[in-house]
């Protein structure tokens, strides 16, 4: 695939051309690794910490000695199985998240061994593995023991053993944990290159301006300075060109060395280049000044040059601002041209164009991508336009002015109805009704309301016609009002039956029976039966004489009659009033109990000691101006803050009905 | 503002009455009165106490489908006001609200119906058996009212004429 580069003042366009030849790689099925989120790894002694302390948390800490035997077992063996299922968890989750390194690309596996070395990085993780094997056959085991423990003190025995056996394990893995976190942390905080975009990589000599470089086209902050070997690691930034965008990769300097001589440091840089598939900008100091000669970078330059293979290359020559390219010596200018040959040889498409590049990143002279200013096309000015209306800025009545004008705040409250949209006008100002009879308005309101009514309706009245028309058919019998009351009565006098029965069953332990001639309740009276008996329906009077032959003395009948009949209907009015007279006022008071009377103070009621109702009210005054003063003084008297009952039977008792807890 | 209905017993909770509780899932429940609180704290299943709504409406003892409910459902859309939706809205209210009375206690008499006729068949058993504790066999109690209600429901009559 070739772009036919249009006419362009600047010469990195070859480069676009020969990334445009990189492949996308297909992914493999891989599981997926994400270097910024593989959870911390806890050093040994904080390992146990947690996993003991979430133990002590999670399961249940009480147990008693006189406890069945099957339970104390249960408790012990769950505290172990619980142990060892979490440390299995944990340590799981190290292991998976930690990347493989026959899992990942292949440029991070090198680069990750270049950082932590492969072997020691494996030994580590097998290790945790180790671990999690052991500590499961450690609660496996203790678990086959506790099942046959016969007592709680040994039981809690086993448990101990087995926690302390799985403690052990972990602090044995101690050292490989803290190299772990370690390896995490940096991890973590490895640049994010992604091996299969379009990229450009800069190599070179330290000191030769790379960083610059990369300062200059991307967005990256990389430090400059000018001692060699500022860049330390990989530094990535991003750039477009042509709506697309470009990865640059900053590499620290390389010196002229074998590889195995080489540092972590250089070995960072041979590995990305070695992997990513990248445009290499080889990076020439022309004027020397970064302390190598052209000769020594040269040389450099060849051998790494077996590492350039398959990837487009291009030489740039940087600083040309302390050594313009005129000024270069013959010799100097021999090597380059071979380098260029070199560079020429990996160009796919044979282009004529040049595969070398002169540049000062300082002046800014040659390098691509500068965004400062839109280049100009022609020589039109083209000045900013800026609309007519944000010039003008017209001011518009707004609410607060409104509101100063009509009084101010405490005055003037804003109609929130002014811009409502409604069908009609004059409807802003209405109530809107939410609560009509119990129900929500809103949960009513439809537009076609009133036809649902009317079916509604037509139904109901179709409905009530047909209950009529039933109702008239079916008509259930009914007690006639003669028979409705004697039923009534019926009730009442069984009732009473049962009252009485129930009562005489009571009181059959407590009391003597006592026999019928010391009547005391005069249940069996003359009268009584001869009522009793009219009620039923039939004629007394043949029995009431016959008792009567029977019966004690006149005289003190009738005495009694009266004091205890006084509702006989049968006795006769005028014998009533007369025998009235003779009790005494206050029994027949207290006997009629119709209602109650209170009188005056001045009135000497009988029985109060005084002489005559002036005495009594003298009584009454110096009564009343012997509490005045301290009435005055309003102290606590003997009648203040006395809660007669705390618990009133009243309101602590029955049921909960519709009411205040204060009423019931 | 907006009336809810108590969890416990149904009724309607007007503003400023009763107590809500917030459960730890989000959902509401909103109470009419401490005796309802009371009930829920004890854990106590509305559908099974005797007085709640959801006990008569589980046990068949009110009417629960009908048409009348369906005109008051809860809508989530807000409405434009329009006066006169609304003016026939409170007036269809009220009408509704009459028939839905009425039915509800036409259902309560089918379901009382028969049981009537039992009822009658039970008193009139127990009128014949225990007639002799008000009146003694072959007698007629004398009560004269009967007579004179008599006289006055004829002589209304002849006033009507």
């Amino acid at each position: 695939m070739t772009i036919v580069s249009t006419c362009c003042p600047f010469g990195l366009s070859n480069v676009t051309k020969c990334i445009n030849f990189v492949q996308i790689k297909e992914a493999k099925t891989m599981v997926k690794y994400n270097f910024k989120k593989i959870t911390v790894v806890p050093n040994g002694k904080q390992f146990v910490d947690i996993v003991l302390s979430r133990t002590q948390r999670q399961t249940p800490t009480v147990v008693h000695k006189g406890d069945r035997i099957c339970k104390l077992r249960s408790f012990y063996m769950r505290k172990v199985k619980f142990t060892e299922s979490n440390f299995n968890e944990k340590l799981s989750a190290i292991i998976d998240e930690f990347p493989r390194l026959k899992e990942i690309q292949p440029f991070y596996e090198d680069l990750l061994h270049v950082l932590y070395n492969k072997d020691h990085y494996k030994l580590a993780l097998g290790q945790v593995n180790t671990a999690k094997n052991k500590i499961s056959k450690i609660a496996m085991d203790y678990v086959k023991l506790l099942k046959h423990g016969d007592s709680l003190y040994r039981c809690k025995c086993l448990k101990v053993a087995a926690l302390g056996r799985m403690c052990t394990v972990m602090k044995g893995i101690g050292p490989s944990l803290a190299y772990l976190e370690q390896v995490r942390q940096h991890i973590a905080r490895l640049p994010s290159i992604d091996p299969n975009t379009r990229t450009l990589l800069i190599c070179g000599c330290p000191n030769v301006g790379k960083s610059s470089f990369m300062n200059k086209v991307t967005r990256a902050d990389v430090a400059v300075q000018p001692y060699a070997f500022t860049t330390k690691s990989l530094f990535l930034g991003h750039t477009d060109y042509k709506c697309l965008r470009y990865q640059v990769i900053d590499t620290p300097g390389l010196l002229d060395r074998e590889i195995e001589d080489r540092n972590i440091i250089e070995l960072c840089s041979i590995t990305a280049l070695a992997h990513i598939r990248a445009a290499v900008l080889f990076f020439l100091d022309i004027s020397g000044s970064c302390g190598y000669t052209i000769a020594q970078q040269a040389s450099l330059f060849h051998n790494i040059k077996s590492v350039f293979k398959n990837k487009p290359l291009v030489i740039v020559c940087n600083k040309t601002d302390l050594m313009p390219m005129e000024n270069l010596s013959e010799e100097d200018r021999k090597l380059i041209e071979e380098m260029k040959d070199e560079a020429m040889k990996t160009e796919m498409g044979a282009s004529e164009e040049a595969v070398i590049l002169e540049m000062s990143t300082l002046t800014e002279e040659g390098v691509m991508f500068h965004v400062a200013m839109p280049k100009s096309r022609d020589d039109q000015e083209r000045l900013p336009c800026i609309p007519q209306v944000a010039g003008e800025k017209e001011k518009r009545k707004t609410e607060k002015d409104l509101e100063d004008e009509n009084g101010g705040a405490g005055v003037y409250s804003a109609s929130l109805k002014k811009n409502y949209i409604l069908a009609k006008e004059e409807w802003k100002d209405d109530i809107i009704p939410e609560i009509c009879d119990c129900h929500n308005v809103a949960d009513f309101v439809d537009s076609d309301i009133l036809n649902r009514l009317e079916e509604l309706t037509s139904e109901e009245s179709l409905r009530k016609a047909e209950e009529e028309e039933v109702g008239f058919e079916i008509e259930g019998e009914e007690l006639t009002e003669k028979e409705k009351n004697d039923l009534a009565a019926i009730r009442k006098k069984k009732a009473l039956l049962i009252e009485e029965s129930r009562l005489k069953k009571s009181n059959a332990q407590n009391r003597a029976a006592v026999p019928r001639k010391f009547d005391k309740d005069k249940k069996f009276t003359r009268k009584r039966m001869g009522r009793e008996l009219s009620s039923l329906g039939l004629d007394p009077s043949s029995a009431l004489n016959r008792a009567r032959s029977k019966s004690r003395g006149r005289k003190r009948e009738r005495y009694d009659d009266l004091s205890n009949d006084a509702m006989d209907v049968d006795v006769n009015d005028d014998e009533q009033h007369k025998k009235k007279k003779m009790c005494l006022r206050s029994k027949s008071r207290s006997l009629s109990r119709s209602r109650s009377v209170s009188r005056p103070p001045h009135e000497v009621v009988p029985g109060e000691g005084f002489k005559d109702s002036s005495q009594k009210i003298k009584a009454i005054k110096i009564g009343h101006k012997s509490h005045r003063k301290r009435d005055k003084a309003a102290r606590r008297g003997e009648a203040d803050r006395v809660i007669p009952s705390l618990k009133p039977k009243h309101l602590f008792s029955g049921k909960r009905g519709n009411g205040k807890n204060q009423r019931r | 503002m907006r009336l809810v209905k108590c969890w416990f017993c149904s009724s309607t909770i007007y503003p400023g009455h009763g107590i809500q509780f917030v459960r730890n899932d989000a959902k509401i429940f909103r109470f009419c009165r401490s005796k309802c609180h009371k009930n829920f704290k004890m854990k106590r299943n509305p559908r099974k106490v005797k007085w709640t709504k959801a006990f008569r409406a589980a046990h068949g003892k009110d009417m629960t489908k009908d048409k009348t409910f369906e005109f008051e459902k809860k809508r989530n859309r807000p409405e434009r006001y329009d006066r006169n939706v609304t003016e026939n809205t409170l007036k269809a209210i009220k009408k509704i609200d009459k028939i839905r009375s009425a039915r509800e206690a036409k259902h309560i008499e089918n379901r009382l119906k028969p049981n009537k006729q039992k009822k009658f068949l039970d008193d009139k058993k127990e009128h014949e058996q225990h007639i002799h504790l008000v009146q003694a066999p072959g007698s007629v109690t004398g009560k004269i009212k009967v007579d004179v209600s008599e006289k006055k429901s004829v002589q209304n009559e002849a006033m009507e004429e």
